[in-house]
């Protein structure tokens, strides 16, 4: 179990080193809050009377997650161009040890970037309606973390180099984000969109979140719990299974 | 046990090429055993199935008396290894970078702080372990692989190129690091090289292979006297250049493409 542990110190230890990467990551989430929160803001207001940063708040955290995960679950990418995933193989630590420090060590980088980022949506003007449910809404995060952390290990592990990165970034990641009911309501949605949305995990990611930070959950938390949890179980074994079988 | 290392009728294909075709040898117990050959000998394929890398398509492999394709971990915990390419985590600190191993090893608290003190400081590098890899050489870095390839007491350490690329100040350090764990700790040095004259002066026995099978094995001096040359160098381009002949020969008749070379 220790090689789990110093996995998952090696991801932390890193993502606190890069403070420019933090920084970097974290203007996105906030452009997206800006622009879109503001920008939209006036138009959602009148269509539904509700308050459009509350609305997206929630799905902006789950961006940030979305997009921190997947990439550290990719960078086995870059270990194993700079050499370092040999390392980690020839180790007398079963795969599945190493698999998970890492997936552990990634969706917790990836839950903290969430939790700055909802730090920052205060400044928006996000109003927190009951503390409370803060802890049911870190689980969500943690979930989501797990689930695309998980992905990015799973797809880096057929990956042989960098190349197909951007593929998967713009033909995967983006429209699992764009696809989530992060940046629209559900309800209404044309048949197909809304068949779209409930295959697409980060919806329930989403919508979980939504539920705990002061919205309203369109499947409601429990399905989402159930949904996430499920996911997150058969990703992990996919990743563990695919990550077994990488060969230097 | 006196073999550390025993091969028998290894081979490994890939699709239509045989890269180790049927090679027998052993390593004894403590030696310094050079594993020689030209480039797309099958060497570097050997040590990855040695090292539990790939799987053999044919054949037995027993390292420190286990299995590598059975005994996976047992094995991998007998051996250490420095690559060609480097292995490191460049944005960790040389000493985190050895913390890291000795952890994955096993290597329990109290050893592995005393071991890493005792290591960097054998490589010269005691000082810098606090910098970042990123900072390091070249020949830095080496230094480091190695200091970590001994970190959890291996039976054997496996290098694959160890000096190459180095200037000859590094070059040196290295041999004398690896003499005095072979030495101090009876660790098995088993390297591969290109660098015939470092071959020649600091390994016991020699095993050369070439188009995956193994044309010669012995000491130094065996190699030489069979030869009828003075130096190490000259014995293995005597026996890699008839091996060479003999197998346009054999292709010839499969592929036709070295008919292309004839002209």
């Amino acid at each position: 179990m220790i090689a789990i542990y110093t996995l998952w110190v090696r991801e932390v230890k890193k993502y606190f080193r890069s403070k420019s990467r933090i920084i970097g990551s974290l203007g996105q989430p906030i452009l997206f809050l800006v622009a879109l929160g503001f920008g939209m803001g006036p138009i959602y207001q009148k269509a539904t009377n509700d308050s459009y940063i509350q609305f997206l708040v929630p799905g902006i955290i789950a961006m940030s997650i979305l997009f921190l995960a997947i990439f550290s679950g990719i960078s086995v990418i870059w270990d194993r161009q700079f050499g370092f995933l040999k390392e980690t193989l020839v180790a007398p630590v079963p795969r599945w040890q190493i698999m998970l420090g890492r997936t552990l060590g990634g969706a917790t980088v990836a839950v903290l970037q969430g939790i700055i980022v909802f730090a920052i949506s205060f400044l928006a003007g996000f109003k927190l309606v009951n503390l409370a449910s803060l802890p049911l809404a870190f689980i969500f995060m943690v979930l989501v973390a797990l689930i695309f952390t998980a992905l990015g290990t799973a797809i880096a592990s057929i990956l042989e180099d960098m190349h197909g990165f951007q593929l998967i970034m713009n033909f995967l990641v983006m429209p699992i984000f764009f696809l989530s009911g992060a940046l629209f309501p559900l309800t209404n949605l044309p048949k197909v969109l809304k068949t779209i949305v409930m295959f697409d995990p980060l919806s329930y990611g989403v919508d979980g979140l939504r539920g705990t930070l002061g919205g309203v959950a369109q499947f409601g938390l429990a399905t989402d719990f159930w949904v996430l949890s499920l996911v997150v179980v058969v990703l992990i074994a996919i990743g563990s299974y695919l990550f077994s079988k990488i060969q230097v | 046990m006196q073999n550390i290392i025993e091969i028998k009728n290894l081979t490994k294909k890939f699709k239509d090429i045989t890269a180790v075709d049927d090679i027998t040898f052993s390593v004894k117990k403590g030696e310094i055993f050079a594993f020689l050959g030209p480039n797309g000998a099958g060497k570097t394929t050997t040590i990855k199935m040695l090292t539990t890398l790939a799987n053999p398509t044919s054949g037995a492999i027993l390292i420190n008396g286990f299995d590598p394709t059975k005994q996976q971990e047992e094995a991998r915990a007998s051996f250490g290894i420095v690559f060609q390419d480097p292995s490191l985590d460049d944005e960790l600190t040389a000493y985190e970078n050895l913390n890291f191993h000795g952890m994955l090893y096993g290597v329990k608290i109290k050893d592995r702080r005393e071991r890493i003190k005792q290591l960097l400081t054998f490589v010269e590098l005691w000082d810098r372990r606090d910098d970042l890899v990123k900072h390091f050489s070249g020949g830095m870095k080496r230094r480091l692989e190695i200091a970590r390839g001994f970190l959890h007491h291996p039976k054997v350490l496996f290098l694959d190129e160890p000096t190459i690329g180095l200037d000859p100040q590094t070059r040196n350090h290295i041999w004398s690091y690896l003499k005095k764990m072979n030495e101090e700790e009876g660790t098995t040095v088993f390297l591969t090289t290109h660098y015939m004259e470092e071959a020649d002066k600091v390994s016991d026995r020699i095993a050369i292979i070439d188009h995956g099978k193994i044309v010669a094995q012995g000491t130094a001096s065996e190699l030489k006297l069979k030869t009828n040359t003075k130096s190490l160098e000259e014995a293995f381009l005597a026996l890699t250049g008839i091996a060479i002949r003999e197998e346009i020969v054999k292709s010839q008749a499969m592929t036709g493409h070295a008919r292309v070379w004839r002209r």
